[in-house]
């Protein structure tokens, strides 16, 4: 009975939430598994399971997720709607991953502004990963609206990785967000492993930044962080990685950027070993689409254009 | 089915003054299902015409036709979808597509994943080993030879164009790389040209045409022109002194 009323809930809403669920969630009828759905500030609908437990804050101001021990092959949907032009959200959840657990969380953001006022969401995402614990995460944002409204989404994440444990985070942004700054922290344990995939696409007078900051405090711990990203038009983004090497361990990051028209593109890497057995490696190369690229598509009867997407489309992919 | 009239080429150097003329006067007619090897020394001027023809230079005079039309101002994508295909010298990389990616595009999406995996067999590949490989840095040269070629057979152009296929190919691939062309040549399924220095490759042409600073040396038949390049040592130095595989 009440798992009817819930459907009800989430179905009656309007086709704006349908849709901005489906494309930053995977979302259509009702989730499987825990989920906690957001819009405009407030929790319209949630679920828990024997072994996820989704509870609000104290304050009010986002959830708490707690992963029983040894739990695996579930997943925690927690996507945010904003769909009221000039409404400005912030949400702090946090995560609390036990022992041994082994799950999928899959956040994300959807601002749909036909109105005038910006609209804005922070979200504030700390992982506090037990001991073998395995944890995927993915988080995407996409905005739309017909309105002049500005959409800005600035994600914070943290992540405190316990000994042995994986962290693998992907993050997704194709367009329509007007202003991005995400500021992505961890911290590894002995053995622990952080991996980000990072995939993004600027356009108009888009400005999108990317901070990371790990600090491998722990023996043999690793980071691997990969961003690929496409700047378009006027747009401007900026990658700032800082990857402290404390102990014997290995980090490296890689950010790969096509540039197209007359966007910006800047890369700043910064890795320092405070420890003799640390290997660091930083690589970064910005770039337009090589002409012999499109050159061989065309061979192949694409046109100039459709070659240029075509390349574009395999880079993010 | 292709004519080329009184091509020429030439570019200027850096400082934008000097003309070089690479292609001088170039005459040629490919017949239909005919299959044709340009052989000539290093810098000849044999990669210069492919490219030409594929659209992607533009000569500075002269026309080319294809199948009767004008294509001289066509660019590559049209030149591409009236039936033409280039395996390149030196193959592209891309990074994310893959070689399904690219063997979908090159059959003009016309063909499935099966067929697209027999095409990787033909030319020496295992499919389910690469067929989702990304064209990548992670490949060899030898590989991306072989994946270039086996994207013209996906096409299965009206005139298809290889560049020096047997180049970075080991011996073992190279013997099987001379019974894919025997079988394209047998099909006669569209007109073949490859550019080679390959005695094996030459052995199975149809004609023979010899490119030499920019010009046509000579062309004929095989059985006028090879036994030529054989023995001739001194007119044909190149060809001997690249030795045999
Ligand atoms: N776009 C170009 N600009 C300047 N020189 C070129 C250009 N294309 C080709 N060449 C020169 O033209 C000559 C012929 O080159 P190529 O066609 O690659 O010869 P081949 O394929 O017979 O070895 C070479 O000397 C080469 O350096
Ligand atoms: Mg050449």
């Amino acid at each position: 009975m009440k798992h009817a009323e819930k459907t009800e809930h989430i179905s009656g809403n309007s086709s704006v939430l349908q849709k901005l669920l489906k494309v930053v969630s995977g979302i259509t009828g009702t989730p499987k598994g825990a989920y906690n759905i957001r819009q405009d500030g407030k929790s319209i609908d949630r679920q828990s399971t024997d072994n996820i437990e989704i509870r609000s804050k104290e304050n009010g101001q986002g959830i708490e997720v707690y992963v029983k021990p040894g739990t695996k092959g579930e997943s925690v949907h927690i996507p945010v709607v904003v769909d009221e032009s000039g409404f400005s959200d912030v949400v702090y959840n946090d995560f609390f991953i036990g022992d041994n657990a082994d799950i999928d969380i899959v956040a994300g953001c959807g601002i749909h502004n036909d109105g005038i006022h910006l609209s804005q969401h922070d979200g504030v995402h700390t992982f506090h990963v037990g001991k073998h614990a395995k944890v995927r995460y993915t988080e995407k944002h996409y905005g739309e609206g017909s309105g002049s409204g500005k959409k800005v989404l600035n994600p914070i994440t943290v992540v405190h990785l316990d000994e042995d444990s994986y962290l693998e985070m992907e993050t997704v942004q194709i367009e329509g967000v007007d202003t991005t700054k995400r500021v992505t922290k961890g911290d590894l344990k002995d053995r622990a492993q952080l991996v980000i995939k990072e995939k993004l696409m600027t356009s108009g007078n888009q400005n999108a930044s990317t901070e990371f900051e790990v600090n491998l405090n722990g023996v043999d711990c690793s980071a691997n962080v990969m961003s690929r990203s496409v700047a378009k038009g006027n747009s401007f983004q900026g990658f700032f990685s800082k990857i402290n090497g404390n102990n014997a361990c290995a980090g490296h990051s890689e950010c790969d950027a096509i540039i197209m028209d007359d966007a910006c593109v800047t890369a700043v890497p910064e890795i320092t070993a405070n420890h003799v057995a640390a290997s660091l490696i930083h690589e970064a190369a910005i770039g337009k689409i090589a002409g012999e690229q499109i050159t061989k598509l065309m061979t192949l009867g694409l046109s100039q254009e459709e070659a240029e997407q075509e390349i574009i489309r395999g880079f993010l992919k | 089915m292709l004519e080329l009239k009184h091509i020429s080429f030439s570019v200027t150097d850096e400082a934008g003054n000097q003309e070089k003329e690479i292609l001088k006067d170039i005459n040629l007619t490919i017949n239909k299902d005919s299959f044709v090897v340009i052989t000539g020394p290093n810098g000849g001027g044999k990669s210069t015409l492919a490219k030409i023809i594929m659209g992607i230079e533009k000569p500075s005079q002269g026309a080319i036709l294809f199948q009767g039309q004008d294509i001289t101002h066509l660019d590559i994508h049209e030149r591409a979808n009236l039936g033409m295909g280039f395996a390149f010298q030196q193959p592209v990389r891309f990074k994310g597509l893959t070689v399904k990616d690219l063997l979908h595009l090159a059959s003009h999406k016309q063909k499935n994943d099966q067929e697209l995996a027999q095409y990787l067999n033909e030319v020496g590949l295992n499919a389910s080993n690469y067929i989702n490989r990304e064209i990548n840095a992670s490949l060899s040269g030898g590989e991306l030879k072989r994946i270039e070629i086996a994207m013209l057979m996906a096409g299965g152009a009206e005139l298809s164009l290889f560049d020096e296929p047997e180049a970075g190919i080991d011996l073992w691939s190279f013997h099987n790389l001379i019974k894919v062309f025997e079988k394209i040549r047998d099909m006669k399924r569209g007109s073949v040209v490859i550019i080679s220095h390959q005695e094996r490759i030459l052995n199975i042409a149809d004609e023979i045409v010899v490119i030499s600073n920019g010009e046509i040396l000579t062309k004929g038949t095989r059985d006028e022109i090879l036994p030529r390049l054989l023995s001739e040592s001194d007119t044909y130095q190149f060809y001997k002194a690249r030795g045999q595989q």
